[in-house]
């Protein structure tokens, strides 16, 4: 387990090195002054700008400058955003947790829809149940979101009028911002309209989580096929068979935890995934989460935030993917260490 | 979570909405407030400082009072803080007899101690009037509404006569000085916050937190995204029965419209798809006339123009319909005269002006001009209700004229101070112009637009100066009967029609949606959006 964890945590920390490498350099990349680039001040005088290339080590070689920055990350400054003047970093803290939460759940809801469809699927292998969820995967996966997202809203929102188009809550419950994530701030809150409060935040979750969720659903579905027919195929489900264990209680038993853990390895890699898609749905339905903030930034060429947003991002992914693996080692012995098995 | 738990959770959300509703206490949240979709994040909390429709909306009718206001059915002077005033025969005095009970907000950031007096409203005004008032500076020293109507030049003093007498001294007599200081601008603001301010050396609060009178006090603003609003408990007319009120700032009309389907806003602003909103039975399109008239002026000191032949040769050649549609996408009224339909100075008898090309030429060819002339037409360069899109309106009026064998020029490629400097010294031949009243009198169009003083110092861009006019519109300020007034006017408009200094074209509408559950009158004509009075069932 000691090896397991140092192998991640080498891989974090390289992984990290490229990635604040990258920010660093996207400021001399970016047009304009890359000292404006690093640190947003785009109004500054020419005395503060000199007092910022001393802070900033300006003048020194790229290394120095380079390690100057990391410090002043490692100190939570990424600089001011150029659009609104405020500090990227609490920007980016303001706007983080309505992000995980969309993901989160998201991540969930594919996790228990997807994954039993494709044991399904794969208990019924070539039959028409198995071809069906083959076809609805495949539709499933290549909608593009933002047609999917402004579909849901122009049938749920605008034809229906059952859920909310925007937004994570409506305006007219005031929550206090103590974790950043709205559930469980709203259940926090001494607030007389929690309850509604609640009720309505669910409301509000439920279109973009379906968007967001749905490609990785299907990307689920196909995995836990794959993983539930190689399963049926091992020895010892064979060996269970000839026990003479009914076939129900060999796919309980047996199939479906061996045929989970091999899902469990690639949730972490679907996360990225899942994030990208997040961002696009963030746009569609006004999700205040960083992914929105990150295009807006884009497009008023707030270079400054790209830089920080990047970054906060990339190790946010990364984070999440540490932990299923930690995840993944708890639950599966093979994969801690080796005497374990073959 | 086990079964017992679970059904427990659906009981007690079950609770929380079926019996919440037993109880006025637990009435929904959303059954008694208001969220408004408007159009755009307001420039500052202060009317006096900005004109822009969108800040006169978030700010002038919910924040604050006036010391008279307009009655929102037909547009008369009423008593507000001043619950009467008198004008002295000259005109040149006006006293304002205030209320007592007129209460500020109440807020985290500031507790009043005391009730509206003479002091606030000297404050209010010595801001505007006073270069060396210590707020004056603070937020630019520029108030548009007051430099634009002369205020500071009419105004030679405000004078506090007791705790609850004030009396302005006029430099002339001005009719429309009363309809000007109910204007959404001549709001009153607080002495004592201003103090407070002071002390605190955070002066520039005064017009991001602000504390007024009216019916609604601030409570947040989330920069481009929200106001929020609660009522005002201590409120001198009969208080709102909502809870909150709400702006959410929804700059794209879709989502507005999107947000007002799915019932996330209860109004929004500039709705589009009209026809989709009229259908839905939950939901009812509303519209009003605003107070404004877009027009086509020509320079009556130049030739052609001089000949009211020509002039209204080229009436009979405008086919209004078509700019209607093309430049208002129908959101507006023709207009058949200078004033819209709104003001009660309005003559239902004077008709639209007829379309007829062969009229056109004939009269043409009467005035000398039987194979046409080239002329310019100057078409503002920026976008107002009035006119959302000059260019396009100068490219139909160039083909219209096109077939009376008239070639335009088109001029607009002037910066908008410097278009209107231009014309101003008349180097146009004829421009595309508008204008938004201020105030509801109808003077306000017909003095500001053709009469001869303001042709030399005002805003008559057609430098038309008729001494009839001139009589019938002065005639109509001297009187207080408003039959009489409306038979002056009347007779006003028909001269506009025959002699044609310009030609009006259209008055834009405003419109907006709502749910059905909200009731109450909205939209003024002037002034932009009301919550006062409203309510939700």
């Amino acid at each position: 387990m000691f090896i397991f964890t140092l192998r991640r945590f080498n891989l974090f920390f390289f992984t990290m090195l490229l990635l604040t490498i990258l920010s660093f350099s996207l400021s001399f990349l970016f047009p304009g002054e890359q000292l404006v680039n690093l640190t947003g001040q785009i109004n500054a005088t020419p005395e503060q700008l000199a007092v910022l290339a001393n802070e900033y080590q300006h003048q020194a070689g790229f290394i120095t400058q380079y390690f100057n920055y990391v410090s002043h990350l490692f100190h939570g400054d990424m600089g001011y955003s150029m659009a609104s003047h405020l500090p990227v970093a609490t920007e980016i803290f303001n706007r983080l947790p309505a992000t995980i939460e969309l993901t989160s759940v998201a991540l969930l809801v594919a996790m228990f829809v997807g994954i039993p469809i494709g044991f399904f699927a794969a208990i019924y292998h070539r039959k028409t149940p198995d071809n069906i969820i083959l076809g609805v995967a495949m539709i499933g996966y290549s909608v593009p979101v933002f047609w999917l997202g402004i579909l849901a809203i122009l049938v749920f929102s605008i034809q229906l009028g059952w859920l909310p188009s925007a937004g994570q809550i409506s305006l007219l419950f005031e929550i206090e911002h103590v974790t950043g994530l709205q559930l469980i701030d709203i259940l926090l809150s001494d607030s007389p309209y929690k309850w509604q409060a609640f009720i309505d935040a669910t409301r509000h979750l439920i279109l973009p989580v379906i968007v967001v969720a749905l490609a990785p659903a299907t990307i689920f579905m196909r995995l836990a096929r794959t993983a539930m027919l190689e399963v049926l195929e091992t020895h010892y489900i064979k060996a269970a068979k000839a026990k003479g264990l009914t076939f129900w209680q060999i796919i309980y038993r047996h199939a479906m935890r061996n045929a989970f853990i091999k899902v469990i390895r690639d949730v972490g890699l679907q996360f990225a995934n899942l994030v990208t898609i997040a961002m696009v749905t963030e746009v569609i339905f006004s999700w205040p989460g960083i992914g929105r903030w990150l295009i807006e930034s884009i497009y008023q060429r707030d270079y400054t935030a790209i830089q920080g947003g990047l970054i906060v991002l990339s190790t946010f992914i990364f984070i999440v993917h540490i932990i299923i693996d930690f995840v993944y080692a708890a639950l599966n012995p093979l994969a801690r260490e080796p005497r374990h098995g073959a | 979570m086990s079964y017992s738990k679970f059904s427990y959770f659906l009981s007690l959300i079950a609770f929380s909405t079926l019996f919440g509703c037993d109880t006025n206490e637990t009435l929904l949240l959303s059954e008694k407030s208001i969220i408004y979709c408007s159009e755009g994040a307001p420039e500052s909390f202060n009317p006096q400082l900005v004109t822009s429709g969108t800040t006169i909306d978030a700010t002038s009718n919910q924040l604050y009072n006036r010391l008279i206001e307009f009655d929102p059915n037909d547009n008369s002077i009423i008593p507000a803080i001043a619950k009467s005033w008198h004008v002295t025969r000259d005109g040149k005095m006006v006293t304002f007899y205030l209320r007592k009970d007129v209460n500020f907000h109440q807020t985290a950031y500031f507790i009043p101690t005391r009730a509206l007096n003479a002091d606030d409203v000297l404050f209010s005004f010595n801001r505007m009037l006073d270069p060396v008032n210590e707020y004056h500076e603070v937020s630019g020293g520029k108030y548009p509404f007051f430099q634009n109507a002369q205020l500071d030049d009419l105004i030679e003093s405000v004078e506090k006569i007791n705790d609850h007498t004030v009396r302005f001294k006029l430099s002339q007599p001005d009719s429309s000085f009363l309809a000007n200081i109910g204007g959404n601008s001549a709001v009153i603001l607080s002495k004592e916050y201003s103090e407070h301010l002071i002390e605190l050396n955070a002066m520039q609060e005064i017009d991001m937190f602000p504390i007024g009178t009216g019916p609604f006090k601030f409570k947040q603003y989330s920069s481009g995204a929200f106001i929020r609003f609660e009522p005002h408990s201590k409120y001198w007319q009969e208080q709102s029965q909502l809870k909150q009120l709400v702006y959410d700032i929804t700059p794209r009309d879709t989502g507005r419209l999107t947000k007002l389907l799915a019932g996330e806003c209860d109004v929004i602003a500039y709705p589009i798809a009209h026809e989709k909103i009229k259908q839905h039975p939950g939901l009812a399109l509303e519209s009003v006339t605003s107070f404004n008239v877009g027009y086509f002026g020509f320079n009556t000191t130049k030739p052609p123009f001089d000949n009211p032949l020509v002039r209204k040769a080229i009436s009979y050649a405008i086919n209004k319909q078509a700019i209607l549609e093309t430049v208002y996408t129908g959101q507006a009224d023709i207009a058949n005269g200078l004033i819209p339909n709104s003001s009660w100075a309005y003559d239902d008898t004077i008709e639209s002006q007829e379309y007829s090309i062969s009229k056109a030429q004939s009269l043409l060819a009467q005035a000398g001009y039987p194979d046409g002339f080239v002329m310019d037409l100057w078409a503002m360069p920026v976008q107002r209700a009035y006119n959302p899109d000059a260019v396009t309106m100068a490219k139909l009026i160039q083909a219209d004229l096109q077939k009376i064998s008239i070639k335009v020029d088109i001029v607009s490629d002037y910066e908008w101070s410097t278009f209107l400097r231009k014309i101003s010294e008349g180097e146009h031949q004829s421009v595309l112009l508008g204008w938004s009243a201020d105030h509801p009198d109808p003077d306000n169009f017909f003095s500001t637009l053709l009469s001869c003083v303001s042709s030399v110092t005002g805003s008559n861009r057609t430098f038309w100066c008729n001494q009839d006019f001139d009589q019938l519109i002065q005639s109509a300020l001297q009187t207080d009967n408003i039959n009489s007034r409306k038979a002056l006017y009347s007779k006003a408009l028909k001269l506009i029609n025959e002699e044609v200094p310009l030609i009006p074209i259209a008055h834009s509408k405003r419109y907006q949606a709502r749910a059905n559950s909200v009731n109450g009158k909205l939209l003024r004509s002037i002034g932009g959006i009301d919550f006062n009075g409203v309510t939700k069932n």
